[in-house]
């Protein structure tokens, strides 16, 4: 019997290892290779593109791409958010603010050989904003009310283009740098009709070659870029939507660049000399919409108190390791134009909130807290909800979180608290100094009239300088105006101001010329391997 | 009989997948968030919001939109992807083959392992190799997927750089078998082993109980040899009550793919589902679901019909 036994495990062993030596022989057929190839970047994105049709997309992981393959008639100048020529070559402003006349580069084409003209410029407006242009149906464009000022567009000749405004719109060229108004071939877009947005054509510094879904996105080098060919043969894009996994793939050679590191791991690459660490802060806010139409923060002294009772320096500090700095208001530093230097953020001091809290009367009030599991722009969100809740609970205010996934959140939010919560977090990544005071604090914006003041701030000095600075074609003008409205925001305090976020990405040490722009769009033309 | 059997079974399968796709339809009409707000994000405004549903067909009753979707399924139309802005059924084609190259080999090296492990524990009984399987196994029924997928690749792909750590094939010069086969192993290893303690489990049960049956004495006794005995009497005899198990890990092999899609980034049907819920993209969603639903089914079926083969008091 014990003989029988073993002669069976003999036999079984015998098989196994034959089978483990033909899985050995196979992986060490296979040992080469993991390292990218030359001359090509290979970037990790955190989502598989929606569509490469830059009228038709919302996220910043896409606009990675799309700012590559097409060029815009202006763009940012380089480490800031102001803007410069781009596809026009110069433009001039009526002094009513109302037209907007663009001279445009000569001898510009796009991928697929066709010109680069006035005619094209117009059909990419009309294409967005006409319902009965013939190609509107190749939308939805969701951002097209970006440019929803726009009455006319006309190609005075070929290669100039006048924009007539309904109104004037001062963040209308700012929007214009935007992805949403990157120049498509109307040409493809004839050709490909729906399917446009997995067969884009644009005029940029590469072209795009290949879209394998949910693995990768290749773009080559445009050898005819009117700035000049760019340093790299090709870029690929793989999303890779497991964070872990994205710096695994860092960590294994397996990519060149990753964007949106997870704090601990930033701190970990940066003692590697093989990475390379970028940071920039970027036009984002990170705060708490108080919801002023009811409760205790309809009182201005609570609404201070809890700015006073949140420690911002422990959740930059603790929570996102120093990947953000600390608000001081509702612009961010990165339009540092029209950011208000003088503005100091609310000091921690729980005294002082206790005694604003007690001056009102709202001594261990009870308030309902809107925390999301994640979103766009969010961070960390349930940790840094959870670091307020015990921060409030030190001056005596008793807060109910309640968690909701982000689509939920946002359902939740921006039709407005009232009724249903005291504060929600929230955050904003935009391009112009405009645009989110214009759509968030004005009295004109709150949700029943169609805009995101879900706290139901009003001040009508607030909207007063929002209305003039959105007018004045004047930057100076405006910059004063954006400087004064901060100053009232601060101390209304419709809003606990928390955190600017720094976008950061991690490049292997190899890669050279990278950097990350304020706009927090990627621009790789430049950058070499 | 048995034609008329499997046939029986098929089209009872029918009202039980279009059940789930009422289900499923009106579940995620019923979630918060429409995919309106999930493409603004934070610029849906309500008045956006309700633009862009119009644009996309969202603005009609319910019941509406399920009977379209339900007529032009009928004539083979399973609709576009407006998270994707492609047709659903080449994106679930596409996935779903992905999970089934993924979900398959894990069948086979959990079925195979966790009968040899199984069958090597009941031999030993309460010996050093049943014990030290044992451990093994139930370590293997309580390590996290996701979990054990990120040890792998911190292993495997960081430190010794053997595999890659994710994706289906290489980008430059990939594509052969040898390529899908590196990519394969980490991710069908992680997913087959959950299956494969409970396969093991069940078979070493199974096992002794058979082991201790009078014709196995008999056997014994008649001087037929240990290995026959095993392999032939015992096992086969074993292997009635484990095949329709194997058919339920099938299901659950399918449902642990999600988890370790997202870790390896495998582009299969589970990880798509997961975007596609949080998009509320419903009709790729309802498109997922019933390839899976009805993959489902035909595993379990496929796995009767093996019993039926195998056990002779079931087939007559």
């Amino acid at each position: 019997m014990e003989e029988k036994m073993m002669k069976l495990v003999n036999h079984a062993r015998k098989h196994i290892f034959l089978q483990i030596s033909m899985i050995g022989l196979l992986l060490l057929a296979g040992i080469a290779g993991a390292a990218t190839p030359p001359n090509v970047l290979v970037v990790g994105q955190i989502a598989e593109p929606k569509s490469l049709d830059p009228h038709a997309v919302t996220a910043v992981n896409d606009f990675r791409i799309l700012m590559n393959i097409y060029d815009g008639l202006v763009q940012y100048k380089s480490g800031t958010l102001q803007v410069q020529p781009a596809l026009a070559e110069s433009w001039e402003i009526s002094d009513d603010g109302l037209v907007y006349t663009f001279a445009l580069r000569s001898g510009v084409k796009f991928h697929d050989g066709s010109d680069f003209n006035a005619e094209a410029v117009k059909f990419n407006f009309d294409r967005m904003l006409d319902e009965s242009h013939p190609y509107h149906n190749t939308g939805p464009f969701p951002l097209s009310f970006f440019f929803s000022a726009i009455k006319e567009v006309k190609a005075v000749d070929t290669l100039t283009v006048q924009f007539t405004l309904d109104a004037p719109f001062a963040p209308f060229l700012s929007n214009l740098a935007y992805p949403t108004g990157l120049i498509v071939s109307p040409d493809a877009v004839m050709k490909h009709g729906n399917d446009f947005g997995r067969n884009p054509v644009g005029s940029g510094p590469f072209k795009f070659a290949k879209w394998e879904s949910n693995s990768h996105v290749i773009v080559e080098r445009n050898e005819g870029y009117w700035g000049g060919a760019p340093a790299l043969e090709a870029v690929v894009f793989r999303p890779i939507t497991d964070a872990n996994t994205r710096v695994a793939e860092m960590l294994s050679g397996g990519i060149d660049m990753m964007v949106e590191v997870p704090p601990d791991n930033l701190q970990e690459m940066a003692k590697d000399p093989s990475f390379q660490i970028h940071e920039q802060a970027g036009p984002h806010l990170w705060f708490l919409i108080l919801n002023a139409k009811e409760g205790p923060f309809k009182d201005k002294r609570v609404r201070q108190a809890i700015n006073y009772a949140i420690n911002k320096e422990a959740i930059v500090d603790n929570i996102l390791q120093g990947t953000a700095i600390v608000a001081a208001g509702p612009t961010p530093p990165a339009f540092a134009w029209a950011y208000n230097n003088d503005l100091t953020p609310y000091s921690y001091d729980p005294e002082k909130a206790k005694a604003l809290i007690k001056e009102a009367g709202f001594e261990n009030a009870e308030l309902t807290f809107y925390v999301t599991e994640g979103g766009s722009g969010m961070l960390d969100p349930v940790a840094m909800g959870t670091s307020i809740q015990a921060d409030l609970a030190k001056v005596g205010l008793k807060v109910k979180i309640e968690t909701y996934e982000w689509n939920t959140f946002l359902g939740k939010v921006n039709p407005g608290l009232e009724g249903k919560a005291d504060m929600a977090e929230m955050a904003w990544m935009t391009n112009d100094p405009d645009t989110l005071p214009f759509l968030a604090l004005r009295t004109a914006a709150w949700p029943d009239k169609g805009g995101f003041n879900s706290g139901y701030y009003s001040n009508p000095e607030v909207d007063d300088l929002l209305e003039k600075a959105r007018t004045s074609t004047d930057q100076a003008e405006r910059a004063e105006l954006y400087k004064k409205m901060q100053t009232i925001v601060y101390d209304d305090a419709p809003w606990a101001f928390i955190a600017n976020w720094k976008q950061n990405a991690v490049t292997s040490s190899n890669v050279k010329n990278f950097k990350l722009e304020p706009s927090f769009l990627l621009l790789l033309k430049g950058v070499s391997k | 009989m048995k034609w008329r059997y499997i046939g029986k079974r098929l089209v009872a399968a029918v009202p039980v997948i279009f059940g789930l796709t009422v289900i499923v339809f009106f579940i995620m009409a019923l979630i918060p968030g429409d995919p309106a707000t999930a493409i603004l994000g934070s610029y849906a405004t309500p008045e956006n919001v309700a633009t862009l549903n119009t644009q996309l067909g969202l603005d009609k009753p319910l019941w509406q939109q399920y009977f379209t979707w339900l007529m032009n399924l009928l004539q083979g139309d399973f609709g576009r992807s407006y998270s994707l802005n492609r047709p659903v059924i080449d994106e679930v084609i596409e996935r779903f083959s992905a999970t089934l190259v993924l979900a398959g080999t894990a069948l086979v090296i959990c079925s195979i392992m966790g009968l040899l492990a199984g069958i090597f524990s009941a031999v030993y009984q309460y010996g050093a190799v049943d014990k030290g399987l044992t451990l093994i196994v139930l370590i293997g029924i309580s390590t996290p997927s996701f979990w054990l997928g990120l040890l792998l690749i911190l292993l495997f792909g960081v430190e010794l750089r053997w595999l890659p750590v994710s994706g289906m094939y290489e980008i430059y010069g990939g594509g052969g078998l040898s390529d899908l086969l590196r990519h394969l192993i980490l991710p069908a290893a992680t997913l087959a082993l959950v299956a494969t303690g409970v396969i093991a489990r069940l078979t070493r049960g199974s096992m002794l109980e058979v082991l201790r049956q009078d014709y196995i004495r008999t056997a014994r006794a008649k001087g037929v040899s240990e290995r026959s005995v095993i392999l032939k009497h015992a096992f086969k005899a074993a292997l009635v009550s484990v095949i329709p198990v194997i058919g339920i890990q099938a299901g659950f092999v399918l449902g642990g793919a999600v988890y370790v899609e997202t870790v390896f980034q495998w582009p299969g049907i589970g990880r798509m589902l997961v975007t596609a819920i949080a998009t509320r993209d419903i009709l790729l969603v309802q498109g997922g679901v019933l390839v899976v639903a009805a993959s489902y089914v035909l595993f379990n079926l496929i796995a009767d019909v093996l019993q039926n083969l195998i056990d002779p008091r079931i087939a007559s």
